[in-house]
């Protein structure tokens, strides 16, 4: 009988979430993060293409011919997907960590503190303020790379699942950064410091077979190499690990992440006295 | 039913600074209410935990009957809160900064479209919808700032010194407007460092300092606490005047200062100084009634505290 209550609780608890006024708010929140990188597109999306265009030329053109075949494959498709993962990563972590900074640091997220809008929603709206634009920029760089090469798509699920769990994983990464930071060196320390040489050394530019049996141990121990190897299974068919271990990862630190950054904004960490 | 009930309300910073020391206070549904008190007495602390701002350290906090802690979305959707200091998105419209405001809320975008309309016609903004909050000046941020926090259709509108900076022109027609939004059924809390406004709009009044209420009265009888008033004759140079039964300053030539009983009659004074040839050009009072009020309660309750 107890457990039968519990039970009838927790579904009107989970039924409660999910109101009109809910819904409301968070697709209010969520069009607002978009709007505002849309509304800086120069500073948002027009650098990662120029970018990636410098690399497919440098990497691609100019010294991959030189390298020959990686994988099976031409140095330039190689590449490909881990550029295209690189600039997911790079992107979904900054919108986040730069919105949630600047609103705590002009304090207009007080205006989320004081209405009734859900903790979790608040977490799902900018982080699918990131997702969406990782997701945009991974199409321009995915069509920026059509000039240079011809894009093999070996398994569109993995991709996209792929690019979902990565940009949600990072965008929620950089909501923790932006929780935490206090000034707007914080939020540029985590991406130059650690995520900049976890990504160059996360598979982007070569494969793990090429490393000593040490170091593609240590490798693996490297997140990014699952996110990029995932990503570059569902183009090319080829990935140095497992890519059912890669999701799955994928998803468990998207979990661990999410908790913990519910519980913070919660207990107001960062954004109430 | 009261629109806000606090008991027991305390707040310690780190550092150990004791913000408020148990802070009880009511507020009826309906009331236009002030909350006033020296710098660093506790007002937006208070304000601050109403509105869901700042974690209080303990104590309860009930609005329009829903709890704080355990009804929380529904006390914040009776609250609308015009803050003291800026705190919208510089760079984006009026219209956005309204909309998104009430979508957070849970106001359809359609309903929301209307609302703000309504309220920045009202506040004389709709003209700016599309203007970038940086460009408005300080009367109009403030003035965005009470359409913003309307557009929810709020029961309780906290405002934390909603006309400091504006200028008299301004802040007259912001008093016309928020009484007009207290006839509808509204019930305001105001804290201001400008008393004239305090005694104009409000009925009942709280004074705070060092993060305890020592006082907590309706104006009237407040304001019937007065003993007396002082009032500055400006005369014409010439006699030396002297006033009988009156406490009296000549503080030069021209300036006569008279204390005077709340009992007493002024035209005693006027007979006084016609029998000595003194012609009076004007009178006024020395400073507001409310203000002499607060700063002895303040300073009394300071007294109290150092005694004990």
């Amino acid at each position: 009988m107890f457990t039968l209550l519990n039970l009838d609780a927790k579904r009107g608890a989970i039924s409660n979430m999910f109101t009109s006024s809910n819904w409301v708010a968070l697709t209010t929140l969520w069009i607002k993060e978009c709007t505002r990188f849309l509304r800086i597109w120069v500073q948002t999306l027009v650098p990662p293409a120029i970018t990636m265009s410098l690399y497919f030329v440098i990497f691609g053109s100019l010294i991959g011919e030189r390298i020959g075949q990686m994988g099976g494959f031409s140095y330039m498709e190689f590449i490909v997907p881990g550029l295209i993962m690189m600039s997911v990563i790079t992107n979904s972590y900054a919108n986040v960590a730069s919105s949630f900074f600047s609103a705590k640091f002009q304090r207009n997220v007080e205006e989320l503190l004081i209405s009734p809008i859900p903790t979790w929603a608040i977490i799902l709206g900018f982080v699918g303020g990131g997702v969406a634009r990782a997701s945009l920029i991974g199409v321009i760089v995915t069509c920026v790379s059509l000039f240079f090469v011809d894009v093999h798509i070996h398994h569109l699920g993995v991709i996209v699942i792929t690019l979902f769990l990565t940009s949600t994983l990072f965008s929620t990464a950089g909501l923790l950064n932006a929780i935490f930071a206090k000034t707007f060196d914080d939020i540029s320390l985590v991406p130059t410091f650690v995520l900049t040489p976890l990504t160059y050394l996360g598979g982007v530019f070569y494969s793990l077979t090429l490393l000593p049996e040490f170091w593609q141990w240590v490798s693996k121990a490297n997140p990014i190499v699952y996110m990029v190897n995932g990503f570059r299974y569902g183009f090319l068919g080829v990935s140095d690990v497992n890519v059912g271990i890669s999701l799955g990862l994928l998803v468990v630190f998207n979990l661990v992440l999410f908790g913990l950054v519910y519980v913070l904004l919660q207990r107001g960490t960062g954004i109430r006295a | 039913m009261h629109a806000l009930n606090i008991s027991g309300l305390k707040k310690s910073y780190k550092g150990g600074v004791q913000a408020l020391k148990g802070v009880d206070l009511k507020v009826e549904e309906g009331d236009f209410f002030a909350l006033l008190g020296p710098n660093g007495a506790g007002k937006s602390t208070t304000i601050g935990i109403i509105s869901s701002l700042v974690n209080a350290s303990s104590g309860d906090v009930s609005v329009f009957g829903h709890d704080l802690h355990t009804e929380k979305a529904k006390a914040k959707s009776c609250i609308g809160l015009v803050p003291q200091e800026f705190n919208f998105n510089q760079f984006e419209t009026l219209l956005q900064i309204v909309l998104n405001q009430a979508g957070y809320y849970g106001v359809p975008r359609q309903e929301a479209r209307k609302r703000a309309e309504k309220y920045l016609k009202q506040l004389e903004l709709w003209d700016k919808r599309n203007a970038r909050a940086r460009e408005l000046s300080g009367g109009m941020k403030r003035r965005l700032m009470i359409a913003r926090a309307l557009v929810h259709n709020p029961k309780m509108l906290i405002l934390d010194e909603p006309t400091a900076g504006v200028d008299i022109e301004i802040r007259r027609s912001m008093w016309t407007f928020l009484k007009e939004i207290n006839e509808q059924g509204v019930t305001i809390i105001l804290t201001t460092h400008y008393l004239e406004e305090a005694e104009t709009l409000c009925r009942n009044i709280a004074i705070i300092d060092k993060g305890v209420i020592v006082e907590n009265t309706s104006i009237k009888a407040l304001l019937a606490q007065l003993n007396s008033e002082t009032f500055i004759l400006d005369i014409e140079e010439g006699n030396t005047p002297t006033l009988d039964g009156y406490e009296y300053r000549l503080v030069d030539a021209h300036t006569l200062e008279v204390d005077v009983d709340k009992e007493a009659s002024l035209n005693a004074i006027f007979i006084q100084l016609q029998q000595q040839n003194v012609q009076v050009k004007s009178m006024r009072n020395k400073s507001n009634r409310l203000e002499e009020l607060f700063v002895h309660l303040v300073e009394s309750g300071r007294q109290k505290g150092s005694n004990q």
